[in-house]
């Protein structure tokens, strides 16, 4: 999955670069027009999953390669899963948000 | 598993001049983990949108702080670097492209290829300075 996610996340970059640019210098209004619209929300909700879900299965490379005791490494192994877990779920909310006003 | 405490300790890094294809590994890996940060800043700033007018103005007065503008174009480099490296993985994983030259040649245009889009999302405008 580490590769699929990378693959998805080629294209799917161009969506979240859009995304902040947007978010950092466009009106309220524009941004959230912009997101309302389906292949946007699609894209970047894709994004969303593939990015936070790449990010873990990398951090947990990361730990594996770095903690070398049984313990701290499982646990640190859960804890960054469950952290992306509900990031990626305060993420997706945002955007259910976002598109249930617009 | 019993972790075997009595294994040979090389190679030290300190005492090795890494070559470049070194160095951009291991900086893929220090940009995978810059970037894994930066999503935390994605659900602040996609969570002050869906916040409404109000957290969303905040949010662009906070980002507009020039900390924040290094971190958000320091957060664009490591994007495209991560990319650009994360393809050539993807080139690895066909199994080609092993040879020494090769590896030299793509190690440059992976910095160059990043840098280059990194001036396409400045030249574009849309981050401000």
């Amino acid at each position: 999955m580490q590769r699929v996610t990378a693959v998805a996340l080629i294209p799917l970059s161009f969506w979240l670069i859009y995304f902040l640019g947007l978010s950092l210098t466009a009106p309220y209004q524009q941004t959230a027009v912009w997101l309302t619209s389906p292949v946007n929300t699609v894209c970047i909700v894709a994004w969303i999953i593939a990015a936070f879900y790449h990010a873990a299965l990398g951090l947990q490379v990361v730990i594996e390669d770095y903690v070398a005791a049984e313990g701290p490494k499982i646990i640190s192994i859960w804890a960054v899963n469950l952290a992306f877990l509900f990031l990626a779920i305060a993420a997706l909310l945002a955007v259910f948000r976002i598109v249930s006003i617009g | 598993m019993a972790i075997n405490t009595n294994r040979p300790t090389s190679p030290h890094l300190q005492v090795y001049k890494l070559p470049l294809t070194g160095i951009i590994s291991i900086t893929h890996r220090m940009t995978g983990i810059m970037l894994t940060a930066g999503l935390i800043l994605f659900v602040y700033v996609i969570s002050a949108l869906a916040g409404g007018a109000d957290s969303y103005t905040a949010m662009q007065a906070l980002m507009s702080l020039w900390l924040f503008k290094l971190v958000i174009w320091g957060f664009i480099y490591a994007l495209f670097f991560h990319l650009c490296h994360g393809v050539r993985h993807l080139i690895w994983d066909s199994g080609s492209s092993f040879e020494l030259d090769t590896l030299n040649r793509y190690a440059m245009i992976e910095l160059a290829a990043s840098l280059a889009l990194t001036l396409m999302i400045f030249a574009w405008g849309y981050y401000g300075l």
